[in-house]
């Protein structure tokens, strides 16, 4: 489970403590980009990321993987900076620079020495509405691409066994596809359609630039109207809503791949933080939930399934309660040496039934929130990830606002409040379940020198 | 956190040839009443301590029973004096704290966070005191345990990319002790004994063989009582033997291993350097010009962005106490595995002969002196620095002279470490996927 608050009780910690609560400087530009700055002046360094609103969730059937294939080309180049100048020049600055796409977003980030801010914002600014999309440019990273999948997912039994599970978990959902989308639709992509979803969502009225570091707010400030300032905001198009539907009944699935192990994975539908409505408590109240059975070693399957009964190898759960839309709290693991998955989906059951019928002993739940208070202190030693959340939540929907909320609402979470979300998500027609029964791998075995491919003159 | 891919290019975060900052963090250092060594940071801003327990204690102490480090070490917080497995962690979770243990090669380590307040620091650190020296090793605890490495080692075998490093480090090193996985195999996992375990500790986690790193919000004599309360379980013991050096290599060779999968996966490389090389920093900024930059290194460029080959293609040495590898690696498509490798060694041989560029050299040395102070912007990567700063002997003053010395570091010593380094007559490939037939 990972901890994600912002905002410190009083009654744990210091005051002194809550009292440098870093502030967050919120600013919008004319052009309708958003910016947050937050002051962080133990080295100086600074960390700078631009969001936009778009990710695989955006994307339908056909185009799957656009929104990640669009993220490869942004290092493209643009009439101002040709291929290959945004990293070389980021370089000669002495940052480190990368990407992200995920269901909900595409981000950019370089962290710098502070000094170096100008040179982030120049080179994003003009990325942001000035890329060059060249056919030839293109037609290698689409094999980049294609590599990367076959990398993260083609050879890799277990990621590929949960983006089958994804499928099926899903009835209409976007969530439903794979961030780097399905093969032929990677295959498929043209340049014609990566123009297109540039023009539709790379403006700044879709963007929040994020700067955590040495720097003060006001000069940030200066420096985004001056370089984002100039860039004209696009008319973006309404998104449609896409709620998934009703689910009827479990869904079970079986996936034979080669492999070694066998593995097991089971989702409940449960609503997001941003779907919830009113009710915002649930959302905290299954984060608790999460904490009870995966909040380290402590937790209920570490200490209960792995150690107890020992009928796990391995064994997590998780949720995630700032995505955009409706997404699943999910239960993973691998059966113990001698164990089925059977044996193992009956344990999961088992703790799913425990934390429906009993109330959490306070003394869980207090450990829980121990956690919750001291990884909000730990995480402040990472201006990245504080960043991150900044960012997510801004583009989420949210605001980030919300994780100023975190520790205040998951400390409010009672016994009581575990239990009713455990009874009303954690029930047969939210469920599914998926099975990774390995088929046999041919042994990797020493082939014949004399049968190799490979010229000598290549290894000389 | 819900990201699901950090896409653009594997990140290769390589600790042990990069280091640190600009207004530099002094590091302290003294000996413990019981012989280990302790190295020191004081940081303002966070109420929170980052310490970490190192041990020479690492795979390359395995002897003949490879995986003995790894289960020792990993059996540690499943019972230790009064406590087992739950009580262990309920004692640290209850007041936020974080504490684990690993093994590389050359060590074994105990990592603990906590936050400062003065009750809850010291719960952690007496948990972390038995942990480290009244280890139980109960009979249940260590069968679950062996039998869960023996399930990953199994597990392993499903990925090529593991594999693959397996057989590199094989075929480079032969018979010495970096050689084999951390976990060690099936068959050397399968007969440890409990016995074999206590015995391990008994003479590698010893106050003589140890070293405390500590970070955070604290005065030194704070950090004296911390140090000390930590050791103050060991016996004092003996600091292990000097490894032998690795045999150098004779000839090329290539290694394949048909594996059913997609792609192949390609090391290649040559036994490289120490942690306290001479020419560590001719090569260290050399390889940040070949194939350590990410998207702007010669290896990546010709690889990726030219020809579309692979997602990652990179180089880099791993310094250790004994020569550590250099290393190429990349993966790609079963039929265009050869061309790939062409394509790299091309690259690595014709670097080795001709060096860089005066430009590619400025550029480099901007990089890693405009990139220092990222280096050091946290406890964390702090502590870090400063364990392997100590774990090395290298000088406490490290981190201090470092930026003079990369900017010292001319196109000709790199061209003369390289060549020295990086003879093509040695070098070591293994494939291991269906390109590999």
């Amino acid at each position: 489970m990972q901890f994600r608050g912002l905002r410190l009780a009083l009654l744990v910690l210091p005051l002194s403590l809550h009292a440098a609560e870093p502030a967050v400087h919120e600013f919008r530009l004319d052009n309708g980009l958003k910016l947050l700055v937050q002051e962080d002046h133990r080295a100086p360094a600074v960390v700078s990321q631009v969001w936009y609103k778009v990710g695989a969730s955006y994307e339908y059937g056909g185009i799957t993987g656009i929104s990640h294939m669009l993220e490869h080309m942004m290092f493209k180049g643009t009439e101002k900076h040709p291929p290959g100048e945004f990293s070389r020049i980021i370089a000669a600055n002495g940052g480190r620079e990368n990407a992200f796409t995920g269901q909900d977003y595409t981000a950019y980030f370089q962290t710098l020495e502070k000094s170096r801010l100008p040179v982030s914002f120049e080179l994003e600014a003009d990325r942001m509405r000035n890329l060059i999309l060249s056919d030839k440019e293109f037609e290698k990273e689409q094999q980049v691409v294609l590599e990367e999948r076959r990398l993260r997912t083609d050879d890799q039994p277990r990621a590929k066994m949960e983006e089958h599970f994804q499928a099926v978990a899903y009835t209409n959902s976007p969530y439903k596809n794979p961030v780097i989308g399905w093969p032929d639709d990677v295959s498929g992509l043209t340049v014609g359609d990566l123009k297109y979803w540039y023009g539709l969502w790379y403006a700044p009225n879709n963007a929040t630039v994020v700067v955590v570091g040495d720097v003060d707010p006001q000069e940030v400030y200066a420096l985004a109207r001056k370089h984002f300032g100039p860039l004209k905001p696009s008319h973006l198009p309404e998104i449609k809503p896409r709620g998934e539907v009703e689910q009827l009944g479990a869904r079970r699935m079986i996936v034979h791949l080669p492999a070694k192990l066998p593995y097991l994975v089971m989702g409940y539908k449960t609503p997001a933080l941003r779907t919830m409505g009113e009710e915002d408590w649930e959302a905290y109240a299954l984060e608790v939930a999460a904490g009870i059975l995966d909040g380290g070693n402590s937790a209920r399957l570490a200490s209960r399934l792995v150690r107890g009964k020992q009928v796990a190898a391995s064994a997590g759960a998780g949720y995630n309660l700032y995505s955009r839309l409706s997404n699943l709290f999910s239960l993973e693991g691998t059966p113990a040496q001698g164990k089925t998955l059977q044996a193992l989906e009956k344990a999961f059951v088992e703790e799913i039934r425990r934390l429906q019928e009993e109330p959490v002993a306070a003394a869980e739940l207090d450990r829980v929130k121990a956690q919750v208070l001291a990884h909000h202190v730990y995480e402040r030693d990472s201006m990245f990830y504080q960043a991150m959340q900044l960012g997510m939540t801004e583009t989420v929907g949210l605001g980030w606002k919300t994780i100023r909320e975190y520790v205040d609402k998951v400390n409010a979470v009672t016994a009581e409040q575990v239990q009713k979300v455990a009874q009303k998500y954690f029930v047969d027609d939210y469920l599914s379940v998926a099975y990774l029964e390995p088929l046999p791998m041919p042994e990797g075995a020493k082939a014949p020198e004399e049968s190799a491919p490979m010229g000598g003159e290549h290894v000389r | 956190m819900s990201v699901k891919r950090l896409s653009r290019w594997l990140v290769f975060l390589f600790l042990m040839v990069s280091a640190p900052v600009y207004a530099v963090p002094e590091i302290q250092h003294w000996v413990s009443p019981q012989g280990g060594r302790v190295y020191f940071v004081p940081t303002e801003g966070l109420p929170l301590l980052d310490v970490q327990v190192v041990f020479d204690a690492g795979s390359a102490r395995d002897g003949e029973q490879f995986g003995l480090a790894a289960l020792t070490s990993g059996m540690l917080d499943t019972g230790a004096g009064d406590w087992d497995a739950d009580a262990i962690a309920q004692r640290l979770e209850n007041i936020g704290a974080s504490l684990s243990t690993g093994v590389s090669r050359d060590s074994a380590w105990l990592s603990l966070r906590s936050l400062t307040h003065p009750e809850k620091l010291a719960v952690a650190l007496e948990t972390a005191r038995e942990i480290l020296s009244r280890p139980r090793f109960d009979k249940n605890d260590f069968e679950r345990e062996k039998n869960r490495t023996l399930l990953g080692i199994k597990q392993r075998g499903e990925d090529p990319g593991e594999l693959v490093e397996i057989a590199f480090f094989q075929a480079l090193y032969g018979n010495h002790p970096y050689a084999h996985p951390q976990e060690g195999f099936a068959e050397t996992v399968a007969p440890l004994t409990r016995e074999d375990l206590v015995d391990f500790h008994k003479r590698y986690y010893v106050a003589s063989n140890a070293i405390v790193v500590i970070v955070g919000e604290a005065k030194r004599a704070e950090a004296e009582t911390i140090a000390e309360k930590l050791l103050s379980g060991l016996q004092k013991g003996a600091a292990p033997a000097v490894l032998s050096a690795p045999a150098p290599l004779q000839s090329t060779e290539i290694i394949k291993q048909h594996f059913p999968s997609e792609q192949t996966h390609v090391r290649a490389g040559v036994l490289g350097m120490t942690a306290t090389d001479p020419d560590y920093f001719p090569l260290y900024v050399g390889n940040h010009v070949l194939g350590g930059s990410g998207l702007v290194s010669r290896i990546s460029k010709e690889v990726r962005e030219k020809r579309g080959l692979s997602y990652s293609a990179y180089s880099y040495f791993m310094p250790l106490r004994e020569l550590g590898p250099f290393q190429m690696g990349l993966q790609t498509r079963n039929d265009q595995a050869e061309e790939a490798l062409r394509v790299a060694l091309d690259a690595i041989r014709n670097f080795a002969a001709n060096g860089p560029t005066e430009e590619e050299l400025e550029a480099a040395k901007k990089n890693i002196l405009g990139g220092f102070v990222l280096r050091l912007d946290s406890n964390r990567k702090l502590a870090q620095q400063v364990a392997i700063i100590a774990l090395y002997n290298r000088p406490l003053d490290y981190l201090a002279t470092f930026t003079e010395k990369v900017k010292a570091v001319t196109r000709e010593d790199i061209k003369r470490a390289f060549r020295t380094r990086i003879d093509p007559g040695k070098i070591r490939t293994v494939l291991v996927g269906g390109g590999a037939k």
